[in-house]
This record gives C-alpha cells, sequence and structure tokens, in this order.
C-alpha cells in the first residue's frame, strides 16, 4: 500500500540522540549547564557533553535518587542540572526525592529520561515504563515534555536549558522517522497543528505523532478527514488549541506510548469534558505491563499503531 | 539430585556459556558479559548447593531459594535453570522474542519456573531475600535464601537499607553473594563509584564476609560456597565476595565492561564458540 503521507523522512534516528546533541549545544551556549548521569552515559548520549566539559559533568553511579538530590542542590546553587537515566528509574524510583526536592522546591532542574515506553523492546516490561507521564503531570511546578523525533528532541532540550523550573523530558531509544523539521523553534506548552482537518482531531504525542501522521493518510484514503496536533508538552496542556480543534472537527483521539490511565488522553478528556463534551476514543496501553519484543512486534501487540489510530477515529466518528 | 564431579559440573558450566552466548546473539540484545563470569557460581549453586525442587512452588516452602538482584544475568538464570530441569532447553531459544516467558529481565508475569520476583531494576533482590527470609524463621523451616547482585549494583542505597536490617535482625539464613568483576556500564567500579574496602564495609554492617578469590574455578567455587554454608546459622547474615571476571571463557571478552550489555555478531559468537566446547548439547 503506497500512501501519500504530509510528512515524509529520508533518515531515521533515535530521540535520545537528539537529547544528546541538544544537550551538547546548551552547554555550548550557558557554562551554568551541568550533567548528571547514574551509571548510563552511553545509553544517554551524554558522551560528548562530558567529553568537552568534564568538570560540569557528574557521574552518580547505580544511584538515582542521590543524583535528583545532588541536581536540587546543584539547582539552588545556581547551575542548570540535566539529569539522565532510563525513564523508570528517573521517575518510579525517585518520585518522593523528585516530589519534595524539585516540585515542591521548585528547583531548575532538568529530568531526562530516555527508553521510555513499549519501543525499548526486547529488556521488558522491567525497563518498559508506561506510567511516568501520569506521575510526572501529578506534580505541580512540573513541566511535561515527550517530543516525537530527533530533531524535535534536540529542540526542546535547547528550548528547557532557557526555561526557569522544574522539566520531565521524555524521549526513546529506537531509530525512529525524523519528519519534523531541522532548527525548529520549540515552543513550551504550544500545541503545533501539523495537517488541518475536519472530521476528526488525533492528538498524540512522542512516538506516537509518526503513527498518527501515517494514520492521517490512510483515513484520508477512505474518505476520512482527520487532524493531527502533535501535543509534545504534558503539561502545562494547550487547552485552547484542543478546544479549537474538536469544536471544528467534534470528536478526537489521544495516542501515546502510556498507560491509557493517567496519560495524555486522561488530560484532554478533563479539558472536554469541562468546556466541549465530545467523544474522545484512547490510543494507549489498556492497564497492563509491556514484555520482550522488538518495537514494531510490541506497538502491535499493544494496539499502539497506525492501524489503531485508524479504528479509534472511526469508532470516534461513529459516536459523533 | 546425584552430587556430580567437578569436571561434570564445569561441562555444565561451559554449555551455560554457550547458551548464554547464543541466546544473546540470536535477538542481538541483552548481557552476555556478567553470566559468563558467573557460569561457574550458577552452576554450582544449582548442581551441587541448593536443596531445590525443579517441580516449581511459588511459596518455596521447604526448600532453599535463590533470588537474582542483578537481573540482567537472565541469560545465564535460564540457561541453568533449564538445565536443571525447571522447563525445556528448548525454550531457552525465546529468550527476549515476543510472547516469551524467558522475559529480557527475570519476571513471574509470564510463569516461568524458578523465578519468584521480578528483577532488572537493581537493588531490590537483597531486601526481598530477606522477606522470605524471614517468612522461613516464622515456619521454622531451616532452609537457606540465597541472593546474587552485582558490584555496581551496591551503588543503590537500597542495598546498604537490607543490609543493615539483615544483620539487626540476625538473618542468619541469607547468604548473599556478590559478582564482583569489578566492571559496571560506563566502566570499571573503581572509576565509576569506588567501593572501596568492601570487606570492611559488609563487616562494619555486621556481615559474617566469605572472600571467594577463585570465582572462575569450579573447585574453588565449590569450596567457597560449603565454607558460606558453615558459616549460616550463627547469628549473621553471611555475603559472600566472589571474585570473577566479566566475559570469562572468551579471550576476547574477558575483563572488560564493553561486554556488559553488547550482543557478539556473527563472527564473533562463531570465533567464542569455537573456544567452548559443546559439552551437553546445544538448544
Ligand atoms: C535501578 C537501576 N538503575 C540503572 C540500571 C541500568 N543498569 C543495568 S545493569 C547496570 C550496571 C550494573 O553493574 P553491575 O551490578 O556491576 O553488573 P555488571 O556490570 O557486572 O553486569 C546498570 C546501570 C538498572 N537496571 N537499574
Amino acid at each position: 500500500m503506497s500512501l501519500d503521507l504530509k510528512f515524509t523522512y529520508t533518515e531515521k534516528k533515535d530521540t535520545r540522540s537528539g537529547f544528546g546533541d541538544g544537550f551538547l549545544e546548551a552547554g555550548r551556549k550557558n557554562p551554568n549547564v551541568v550533567g548528571l548521569c547514574a551509571d548510563l552515559i552511553g545509553s544517554l548520549k551524554m558522551g560528548d557533553f562530558q567529553k568537552e566539559f568534564p568538570e560540569r559533568f557528574f557521574q552518580t553511579g547505580i544511584a538515582e535518587a542521590n543524583m535528583i538530590g545532588l541536581s536540587a542542590g546543584l539547582a539552588l546553587g545556581g547551575k542548570i542540572p540535566f539529569a539522565g537515566t532510563f525513564a523508570n528509574f528517573a521517575t518510579g524510583r525517585v518520585y518522593d526525592q523528585i516530589r519534595q526536592s524539585v516540585a515542591y522546591s521548585n528547583k531548575n532542574v532538568k529530568i531526562c529520561a530516555s527508553h521510555a515506553g513499549l519501543t525499548l523492546g526486547e529488556d521488558g516490561a522491567t525497563h518498559q515504563i508506561l506510567e511516568d507521564l501520569g506521575m510526572m503531570k501529578m506534580l505541580p511546578h512540573m513541566t511535561v515534555i515527550n517530543p516525537c523525533d530527533y530533531n524535535q528532541t534536540k529542540a526542546a532540550t535547547l528550548a528547557i536549558a532557557e526555561y526557569e523550573g522544574p522539566v520531565y523530558l521524555r524521549f526513546g531509544r529506537p531509530s525512529w522517522p525524523i519528519f519534523t523539521p531541522k532548527d525548529q523553534k520549540f515552543e513550551i506548552g504550544k500545541a503545533w497543528k501539523m495537517i488541518d482537518g475536519a472530521d476528526v482531531s488525533i492528538f498524540a504525542t512522542g512516538h506516537l505523532v509518526w503513527e498518527a501522521v501515517v494514520a492521517e493518510a490512510m483515513l484520508r484514503a477512505e474518505g476520512i478527514s482527520a487532524e493531527v496536533i502533535n501535543i509534545h508538552t504534558i503539561k502545562p496542556l494547550d487547552e485552547e488549541a484542543i478546544l479549537e480543534s474538536v469544536k471544528k472537527t467534534g470528536c478526537a483521539v489521544s495516542a501515546e506510548e502510556h498507560q491509557i490511565n493517567g496519560g495524555l488522553g486522561d488530560s484532554i478528556a478533563q479539558v472536554l469534558s469541562r468546556h466541549n463534551p465530545a467523544p474522545l476514543e484512547y490510543v494507549g496501553v489498556n492497564d497492563s505491563f509491556g514484555e520482550s519484543g522488538t518495537p514494531t512486534q510490541l506497538l502491535e501487540k499493544y494496539g499502539l499503531n497506525a492501524e489503531n489510530i485508524v479504528k479509534a477515529a472511526k469508532a470516534a466518528l461513529a459516536r459523533k | 539430585m546425584e552430587k556430580q564431579s567437578i569436571e561434570q559440573l564445569q561441562k555444565v558450566a561451559t554449555q551455560l556459556r554457550r547458551d548464554v552466548l547464543r541466546m544473546v546473539h540470536a535477538v542481538q540484545s541483552g548481557h552476555p558479559g556478567a553470566p559468563l563470569g558467573c557460569a561457574e557460581f550458577f552452576v554450582a549453586l544449582y548442581f551441587d548447593q541448593l536443596h531445590h525442587n525443579p517441580d516449581f512452588k511459588m511459596d518455596g516452602k521447604g526448600e532453599d531459594l535463590f533470588f537474582l538482584s542483578n537481573g540482567h544475568l537472565s541469560a545465564g538464570w535460564y540457561s541453568v535453570l533449564a538445565r536443571s530441569g525447571y522447563f525445556p532447553v528448548e525454550e531457552l531459544v525465546t529468550f527476549r522474542k515476543l510472547n516469551s516467558r524467558l522475559q529480557g529481565h527475570p519476571a513471574t508475569h509470564e510463569h516461568l519456573p524458578g523465578i519468584r520476583v521480578a528483577s532488572g531494576s537493581l537493588g531490590q533482590g537483597l531486601s526481598v531475600a530477606i522477606g522470605v527470609a524471614e517468612a522461613k524463621k516464622i515456619d521454622k523451616d531451616e532452609h537457606l535464601v540465597y541472593v546474587m547482585m552485582g558490584d555496581g549494583e551496591l551503588q543503590e542505597g537500597q542495598v546498604w537499607e537490607a543490609a543493615m536490617y539483615a544483620a539487626h535482625h540476625k538473618m542468619d539464613n541469607i547468604i548473599a553473594t556478590i559478582d564482583y568483576n569489578g566492571q559496571q556500564i560506563d566502566g570499571p567500579v573503581s572509576k565509576i563509584l569506588d567501593l572501596k574496602n568492601l570487606r570492611a564495609k559488609w563487616e562494619a554492617f555486621g556481615w559474617e564476609v566469605n572472600e571467594i578469590k577463585e570465582g572462575n574455578d569450579m573447585k574453588s567455587v565449590l569450596e567457597g560456597l560449603e565454607t558460606a554454608k558453615s558459616l549460616a546459622g550463627k547469628g549473621k547474615p553471611v555475603m559472600n565476595l566472589l571474585y570473577t571476571q566479566m566475559g570469562y571463557g572468551v579471550d576476547f571478552m574477558v575483563g572488560t565492561h564493553k561486554w556488559h550489555g553488547s550482543p557478539p555478531n556473527d563472527e564473533q559468537l562463531a570465533n567464542a564458540l569455537g573456544q567452548l566446547e559443546e559439552t551437553l548439547g546445544d538448544y
């Protein structure tokens, strides 16, 4: 099947490399940017920064709780710490440390979380966190960002260096299409309408934005006009953009590599139920843990790929 | 299980190494380094030391138990479990694949016999082991609870919370083992976050420390584990410092963190298997 895609790509890359490259650039721009990592420098792509700025980089060993505390201290001392580890160990493992020392104390700490979601693949459910967005968005003061490809992740990394306040930045391991522009401007909290449509709104975040782009083309081939909106910032959520789109289309789909419970879809449901109760279908993991497998296999098995977005869009339309 | 000779046990360890390499190679993911270094330990434990029942019961009442806190050694653990009769050896082929019971890191979710709690997120296994050891004390079950951790894993604070608890509560039915290979992901442990004097640390926490200096020599490992057993039941938890080499048994893998989590390619696999005789038959 050849699809007429509105966005295309010539190259694939992991979003964690976008983080690593953005982090290095942020370090060059601002001498206050510092880094920390808990024995995963290679996996987080923080090695180039460490090489260039060894005196501004702290290897903590496998001790994530300590790393969060150190970050809070560095922040209150005027630095801008980027603390990196796998998303599971960057959130659930250290939730209270983040809650008390970072969020409640409102410290300018950037929690940088790689290998999020199912697409980390073969390591399996112990590492595939699907609850992190929920945990992080519940914390007052916390900004939560989940970019969709290499370019957007790099732009987001640069943007959070300039933003004052705690941030959770989520990215991943698999090689993924690069379909957004190089050197784009990243505006925290501003949704990006990527494709105009009239019948159904698709709100997607992270890796699933690409699946949404594919789904739009599939729907169009069947005569359904879908609007695709890239929700790179889960919190603060761009309520205006959501309401404006649904006012036009009358129904919506949320798509995320996360539990349905507590995810982006829940945030959107809150907005709609308050202002414009409209049918909303969820594409996300349905109250289950993941497992080992390849990213493609897992997205299919757990119902997160373009075909599932198409199905959800039709279900939402049918409920209009 | 009938006692096997050192030569027989060494054959099992060699086969375990082949299994590990073939498993991680087949899915091009997983962790070969540490399981290669722990082959003697795994085999000595399951084929000689443990009073255990491959006809698996989750509650483990009336038998010795083993927990792998450093869950990324899963390939080695799965091999020894299969080779000692917990599940068919052929199932090793499903390692890390979709719909498998052999998850990337050990899990109970898919009901693989031999696994009693998930591990993979480091630093949690000692606490769980102490918990079940407490249950055994209540039940007056004299069997032992074994647990393994990595040396890098000791950087996690929870390990030391558990260490303090075990000594205070006189958990002398716990035999813990550190895979003291000196390596972690980003480099040697001494460069990343030095453990300094590990014997002194554990002793200061109130543990009986038993050093097994030749962790890749079957005879020494057997003797060391015997010593550990003789130290149990005397009011203190027991800690084995097991000196191993990451990647042991394959000349180009030995002694470096580079093989912590990298699978061999086709050529490297062939080279490695050439150094390890097929003793029990590949799966
Ligand atoms: C809580 C937690 N943090 C980080 C990791 C990622 N990780 C997996 S293995 C490992 C290194 C472990 O070092 P060590 O215990 O010495 O094991 P070895 O390198 O000898 O296999 C790390 C950091 C993890 N699995 N869990």
